[in-house]
């Protein structure tokens, strides 16, 4: 979510009954500003909070002009201090998949590569590298994966210019309550997988300067995301099943919208039992 | 004319408007072209009835009033919203202006928490001011949110007055507000909630009398059956396994009621009581709450109840497993004879201590031994006082002399549990992750800190402590942590027909190969006994003939 409506937007996705301490809301306010203009970051979001077994990740979010473009992306233990990740790969990913169980709140610690997969230790051996998985690359990788798979936007808040970068959409004046509750009116912002399949007649329908992006109604599997109004209707709150913590608001027609995890940090396997 | 995309620069140069035209432009022709143009823009479009110039009019008005920057960028979408404005005020006159949200309805309901009830007088308020079962909520609340938990306050505050409600409908002696459970469709809030003695008899009482009557009915089919038994199929020998009875209401699983309502200002259902089969069952599933009570539970093993008994069980496993307080805060209760303890069961009642000394919050974050639990664990059985199934009673025992005796199955062990107020260093942990994780709220101001629990088995589950103050609260999905996958029971293995004996044993059948043979045999036999009568009365007649 925006740092810059970071107290109220708190506010609203308190329906989970996470949030944040009155103490970190107000180093969040300060520390979020310097990040923007020490890193130069046009916009900061701050991305939430995965709890570890002996602390936690508080991660913030950093946007240039493009906003469709790789974010940076940082993290800290007690919200003052921050420090800048590295990018996430594809080899970071697949290693940390491999990882079960909680994170420990060490960024250093590492985990035994053995126990996980002997073959791929062996040849990790073989080239002289140490079969061990750090922390930071674990929490990288999911942050990847929790963003690619479940970080989302309401139609028609971006907008896509014709040269290929991607802006908010000063036009945009928030979802109406009808199409609020319809998974259809929430994008996926990240690269579109499943636009290419469209048929052609769907492909007419779509207006390329706000649909370039993949929409919620074809998630698998289907169900995985429950749409509910708190606060008497006046907030439209989704939450992730597949990734247990994440919770997008949206206040209906007005600009107020916004995702953030407080979680674990696990992806929630057992989903297809639980429905 | 059609509208005609040209190249870029055509329509500049056109006789008698460049401003590189020499010629002095007639005026006359001028005011002329100017009254043409202006005729065309006047024009009304046959589709949809607006003119080019009213609507450049309103844009042009609209963009001078709002003044947005970059105007030029957004110049087609004010366009657009422009003649969107139009087409509404034109649907306005077809409908109501007024659309009634859903959102007021509910607006409505939250208001009526906030009006007192008007028939009181001042002597109820005096009483209210005194001892009051209510919940001070908001203060708990602002001592989880220094551990950043908690919903928002004006949530809290409309919890709050909807627990106000519900004691002034139900004769309760303690409440408390429990947590939060998330659904699909919708969430539940949960208040545990101790009635006065004396209040809960008339639900057993009506069911007492069912079973009676149930009763009077079975003699009477039995007579019935009497007569018919020369003609029934043989009865099955299966005694399916006893079913353990659930614990008393007050006691065990059972001492707390609950309440639950989806959202504050919605009216409150009672939970009906969890009995131990719901419990087993429990552990073995993992399903989502949907938000509605009568929702079933499709799962397997099959869950004996609907999503209400699904949801007191998890309710159940979850105070047994997390509602903590610190050490000292509850001790024993005093009574007489303490030492005769029946089957080893221990104590299961606790109270308050009135020399309650708090320890400082670093002691309390420090150690996982200053805190203990207060509410008694549940054994593997699902009740949390262990019960013997196939214990008889006198009555059973003179019954079974005159009936033949059934095999007797092994004797159970007896179950045993954790005792009530263990500390939770004795919890023990999943893989190498602790039970709890302890931390003060804050570094900074240590001296103003508050030492909060955070539970690593049931995430969602939360204590904190601060001086005298205590609390437990629960927000969550209602599942319990597993590193590893669920995996769901599989079905048992398909059941013999019959026990396997030496009376009775199952061969197979004669394949047609051996029955031939079989056959060949037997025929061969019985010719071979044949001859034999041949040659015997073919040497009567000789012998006859010799004579």
């Amino acid at each position: 979510m925006e740092a810059a409506s970071l107290l109220a937007a708190l506010e609203l996705v308190a329906g989970g009954g996470a949030g944040l301490s009155p103490e970190k809301r107000a180093v969040l306010g300060s520390s979020l500003l310097l990040l923007q203009r020490d890193y130069r970051f046009e916009r900061v979001w701050f991305w939430g909070c995965i709890q570890g077994v002996r602390g936690a990740y508080y991660i913030a979010e950093g946007l240039g002009p493009d906003r469709a473009a790789p974010r940076s992306r940082l993290y800290s233990l007690n919200c003052v201090e921050w420090s800048l990740l590295p990018p996430a790969t594809k080899e970071m990913v697949g290693q940390a998949e491999q990882l079960k169980g909680r994170f420990q709140g060490d960024p250093s610690f590492e985990y035994e590569y053995t126990e996980i997969n002997a073959e791929d230790a062996e040849r990790l051996i073989e080239d002289g590298k140490e079969p061990m998985i750090k922390e930071e690359v674990r929490l990288v990788a999911t942050i990847e994966q929790i963003d690619r798979a479940v970080g989302i936007i309401p139609r028609g808040a971006f907008v896509k210019t014709p040269l290929g970068s991607v802006h908010e959409n000063r036009n945009f004046e928030g979802l109406s309550l009808t199409e609020a509750k319809k998974l259809s009116s929430y994008f996926h912002f990240t690269e579109p997988v499943n636009l290419k399949n469209k048929t052609l007649l769907e492909k007419a329908d779509l207006d390329p300067s706000t649909d370039f992006l993949d929409s919620l109604e074809h998630d698998i599997p289907q169900g995985s995301w429950t749409v509910q109004l708190e606060k008497g209707g006046t907030v439209v709150v989704l939450r992730s099943l597949l990734w247990l913590g994440l919770t997008f608001y949206h206040v209906p027609m007005t600009k107020q919208y916004g995702y953030i995890y407080f979680g674990s940090g696990e992806k929630n396997l057992d989903l297809p039992f639980m429905m | 004319g059609p509208y005609q995309p040209h190249e870029p620069g055509y329509g500049l140069y056109q006789s008698g408007y460049s401003p590189y035209d020499d010629q002095i432009p007639d005026p006359k022709s001028r005011t002329l072209a100017i009254q043409n143009a202006k005729a065309y823009l006047l024009k009304s479009s046959t589709t949809s009835g607006l003119n080019l110039y009213d609507h450049l009019a309103s844009m042009l008005t609209k963009i001078l009033d709002e003044q947005p920057t970059n105007a030029v960028d957004i110049i087609e979408n004010i366009s657009k919203d422009v003649k969107w404005a139009q087409f509404q005020k034109k649907m306005d006159t077809l409908r109501d202006e007024h659309e009634i949200l859903p959102t007021f309805e509910a607006a409505e309901k939250r208001k009526a928490l906030f009006l007192t009830a008007n028939g009181e007088g001042d002597e109820e308020l005096e009483e209210e001011i005194g001892e009051t079962p209510l919940p001070n909520v908001m203060e708990t609340a602002f001592y989880f949110e220094q551990a950043g938990i908690g919903l928002s306050k004006d949530e809290s505050y409309h919890i709050f007055l909807a627990l106000k409600k519900l004691i002034s409908v139900q004769p309760i002696k303690i409440c408390r507000f429990w947590g939060k459970i998330l659904g699909l469709e919708m969430n539940y809030i949960i208040a545990e909630v101790q009635y006065y003695e004396g209040e809960e008899e008339e639900e057993t009482e009506e069911e007492e009398v069912i079973e009676e009557g149930g009763k009077g009915m079975d003699e009477v089919e039995d007579e019935d059956e009497e007569k018919e038994k020369e003609d029934e199929p043989p009865k099955s020998t299966y005694k399916p396994p006893p079913v353990i009875p659930e614990e008393e209401n007050g006691t065990g699983a059972n001492k707390y009621v609950y309440f639950v309502c989806n959202e504050p200002g919605k009216p409150w259902v009672k939970l009906p009581p969890v009995t131990p089969a719901q419990i087993v069952c429990a552990r073995k599933i993992k399903k989502f709450f949907t938000g509605r009570l009568d929702a079933p539970v499709v799962s397997f093993p099959p869950f004996p109840g609907n999503e209400a008994n699904y949801l007191r069980a998890q309710i159940a496993r979850i105070s047994a497993g997390t509602q903590v307080s610190p050490i000292g805060f509850y001790q024993f209760v005093e009574e007489e004879g303490d030492e005769e303890e029946e089957g080893g069961g221990g104590r299961d009642t606790c109270e308050e201590n009135p020399d309650f000394q708090p320890l400082s919050v670093a002691e309390m974050v420090d150690s996982l031994s200053t805190w203990v639990h207060h509410v008694q664990s549940i054994l593997k059985q699902g009740r949390c006082v262990w019960f013997n199934p196939f214990q008889k009673s006198e009555e059973e025992e003179e019954e079974e002399e005159e009936e033949e005796k059934a095999e007797e199955p092994d004797e159970l062990q007896q179950e045993t549990g954790p005792p009530l107020l263990t500390p939770l260093s004795e919890d023990e942990g999943i893989q190498n992750i602790p039970a709890w994780t302890a931390q003060p709220s804050t570094n900074l101001i240590p001296q103003h800190a508050v030492a909060v629990l955070q539970s690593n088995r049931w995430p969602g589950a939360y204590a904190f402590a601060s001086g005298k103050k205590f609390g437990n609260i629960y927000f969550g999905w209602g599942h319990k942590y597993s590193p590893e996958n669920h995996t769901p029971a599989l079905p048992p293995p398909v059941q013999a027909e019959y026990p396997s004996e030496p009376e009775i044993t199952e061969t197979r059948d004669p394949t047609l190969e051996e029955e031939l043979a079989f056959k060949a045999a037997k025929e061969a036999a019985l010719a071979a006994v044949e001859e034999e009568e041949d040659e015997e009365d073919v040497e009567e007649d000789e012998e006859e003939e010799d004579d």
